[in-house]
């Protein structure tokens, strides 16, 4: 159904034989809402072949400056034709609004270029893969300069931002890293025990459970929960900064945001990630040994009596020596992506995946390249 | 959609009536009231805090005020749910202060993006109608392709402008629309704002601190101090009122200056 002032076009008889003026009438309300089915008319509307087209504006109800431009178009598109154009009985804030809209040189946007090819792509990609490793080398190389030289300076550090940092990163995160290593322990005992119990080794869970959380497990959960508590957060308040254009007001007052933003967070982060550790290997054991007492009815005393022998302090500290490393991934990962932000508020979000997704990546990674170092090491 | 009602003549297009805001125990508005007629340019003026823009984000329903009235063509606003406000908020575009494009999409995507999403025109007129906003605006023909972070200042606002005017509003707000502008983009923004207001028959509220843009463009402006509207008026009546804030803000160096400037014989 078409409303009652719905925009029209209506294309009158030639008048005379052989190139009358042809007269073409328009009405209802040419506004931005009611042009659309107008549009799709003019598309297929078959104008007389030739002679002086005359449009009438006489019944024009209102008039935009979205109708102006249709309106506009069907003039020039018939001038550039070579066909003469007459309009009338327009009232004159529509003539005005017509010649505001004329008068502007105006040119639509082509819509984008084709997508390029799957070579192409390909070869995008692995440039673009090649450049981002370099600029990750580069960033963690001005990194470690800034880093050597405020150890040679240790008054140098921002100690405020740091213990900051490591509140935020450290002792906010206890309670989660605790609670899942804590689940953690509880699922690998309990995962055992059938297996123990058929054995009648049920005294041996205190060995499964200490070894897996000390040695792999604990350092890898915590570095994956704080990968996305706390490099998430580097990645999006480093991001927001340079969209916000911070990152280049502490360049002019000749702070390095290396130094007073990466610095302070490697730093809190390779303090913090190890206590963190220390903490999730007990609350992991402390899940164990629940575990134990219920589904094999080893009382605490007798885990706590086996655990002296089931571990030695190298399987505690092959665990621990990984944090460090994980922690300055993760930061470094964090701090590099937020840098890599560009004016979008879309590219935030951007980067936070990938700083997430890529901190996990090479955490996991890490730790296999450890298992066969330590491998070899025979620790 | 029901069909708008024209306005009789002579009615307000914005009503405010006793409008109280507080945030917290911080009173902003104390029993403020206004109106905006048709076809008139309103600006809204007063030293920094004194809640130009909370009166402004109030009138386009992003706060709710603690109590009062505004009616907008007719309607009061507050209390409006989302789906109610629709049709006001199509009649109506606003810039923002600092631009408000979405950056991920290049300025012609941002002004084709309103049509998208309220008209069922075609892609292809879409585009073209984008075209012609930013043209209006009196932005280069190139802008368009470009993102929102490839633009000036001048410029960005200048395409908020151009999404504003998306839907050919009967009202326009505009919010600072020359702070942090060079002095020949401001100039240019005074004549924009009137050729919008005398081409396009648009009834425009503003709110700026631009004493140069207020005697160029303002036909009638309000000042807004002590929680309270202290003056308003045409901007010579203004200028010869008595209230020591009025005074204050039209007679310090720069408000003579702007005063002089528009005095000048042509």
């Amino acid at each position: 159904m078409i409303p009652a002032n719905a925009a029209q076009l209506i294309l009158g008889e030639a008048s005379g034989e052989g190139g009358g003026p042809c007269t073409a009438r328009c009405s209802g309300a040419w506004t931005v809402r009611g042009i659309a089915d107008l549009d799709r008319h003019l598309a297929t509307l078959a104008w007389p072949p030739q002679g002086e087209v005359v449009i009438d504006g006489a019944a024009l109800a209102a008039l935009d400056t979205s109708g102006a431009w249709l309106l506009h178009r069907v003039v020039r598109d018939l001038q550039r034709v070579g066909r003469a154009v007459r309009l009338t009985g327009l009232r004159p804030e529509f003539e005005s609004l017509l010649q505001l809209v004329a008068s502007r040189g105006i040119v639509a946007q082509e819509p984008a270029a084709a997508p390029p090819g799957w070579l192409a792509r390909l070869g995008r990609r692995a440039w673009m893969l090649g450049v981002g490793t370099l600029g990750y080398l580069a960033f963690v190389g001005e990194a470690s300069i800034v880093l050597l030289r405020s150890l040679r300076q240790p008054h140098r550090l921002r100690w405020r931002v740091i213990l900051h940092n490591m509140q935020i990163a450290g002792i906010d995160a206890l309670p989660i890293t605790g609670f899942l290593s804590f689940l953690m322990g509880i699922v690998i005992a309990y995962q055992g025990a059938d297996q123990l119990q058929r054995f009648g080794a049920n005294i041996f869970v205190v060995d499964l459970v200490a070894l897996a959380m000390l040695r792999e497990l604990s350092p890898l959960l915590t570095a994956i929960i704080v990968a996305g508590r706390s490099g998430s957060a580097y990645t999006a308040q480093i991001g927001t900064m340079k969209v916000t254009e911070e990152i280049d007001a502490l360049r002019t007052i000749g702070v390095t945001p290396q130094e007073q933003l990466v610095l302070p967070k490697i730093v809190a982060l390779v303090i913090a990630l190890p206590l963190l550790t220390v903490y999730t290997d007990i609350t992991g054991v402390l899940g164990g040994m629940v575990m134990a007492r219920t589904k094999l009815d080893i009382s605490f005393d007798m885990f706590l009596d086996r655990l002296g022998e089931a571990i030695s302090l190298s399987s505690y500290w092959t665990g621990i020596s990984k944090a460090p490393v994980f922690a300055m991934i993760i930061a470094l990962v964090g701090c590099y992506r937020g840098f890599h932000v560009t004016g979008s508020a879309e590219s935030v979000g951007e980067q936070t995946t990938m700083s997430v997704v890529q901190s996990i990546f090479l955490v996991i990674a890490t730790d296999a390249i450890f298992s066969i170092v330590f491998l070899w090491l025979d620790l | 959609m029901a069909t708008p009602q024209p306005l009789p003549a002579g009615d307000a297009v914005i009503e405010v009536r006793d409008l109280n805001t507080r945030f917290g125990t911080a009173v902003v508005h104390e029993n403020v009231s206004l109106s905006v007629r048709p076809g008139e340019i309103f600006a809204l003026v007063g030293g920094s805090g004194t809640g130009k823009s909370t009166l402004l984000r109030e009138v386009i329903l992003l706060q709710p005020p603690v109590s009062g009235s505004i009616r907008v063509f007719g309607q009061e606003v507050i209390g409006l749910s989302d789906d109610e406000a629709l049709p006001l908020r199509r009649r109506w575009g606003v810039m923002f202060e600092r631009g408000a494009l979405f950056s991920s999409l290049t300025v012609a995507e941002n002004v084709g993006m309103v049509l998208q999403e309220h008209t069922e025109l075609g892609e292809g007129l879409i585009r073209e109608l984008a075209a012609v906003k930013i043209a209006l605006t009196g932005l280069p023909a190139d802008a368009g392709a470009k993102y929102p972070s490839e633009l000036s200042g001048g410029m960005r606002k200048r395409a908020s402008l151009a999404r504003a005017l998306a839907l050919d509003p009967e009202l326009l707000f505009l919010d600072e629309p020359t702070a942090g502008l060079d002095p020949l983009s401001a100039t240019g923004i005074d004549e924009l704002v009137r050729s919008l207001r005398d081409g396009l028959g648009l009834t425009i509220m503003m709110v700026t601190h631009d004493l140069d843009l207020l005697w160029r463009a303002a036909d009638r402006v309000a000042v807004l101090g002590r929680n309270r509207i202290v003056g308003v008026g045409t901007m010579n009546e203004l200028s010869q009122a008595d209230d020591p804030l009025v005074r204050q803000y039209f007679y310090g160096p720069r408000g003579r200056a702007a005063r002089e400037q528009a005095w000048k014989p042509k």
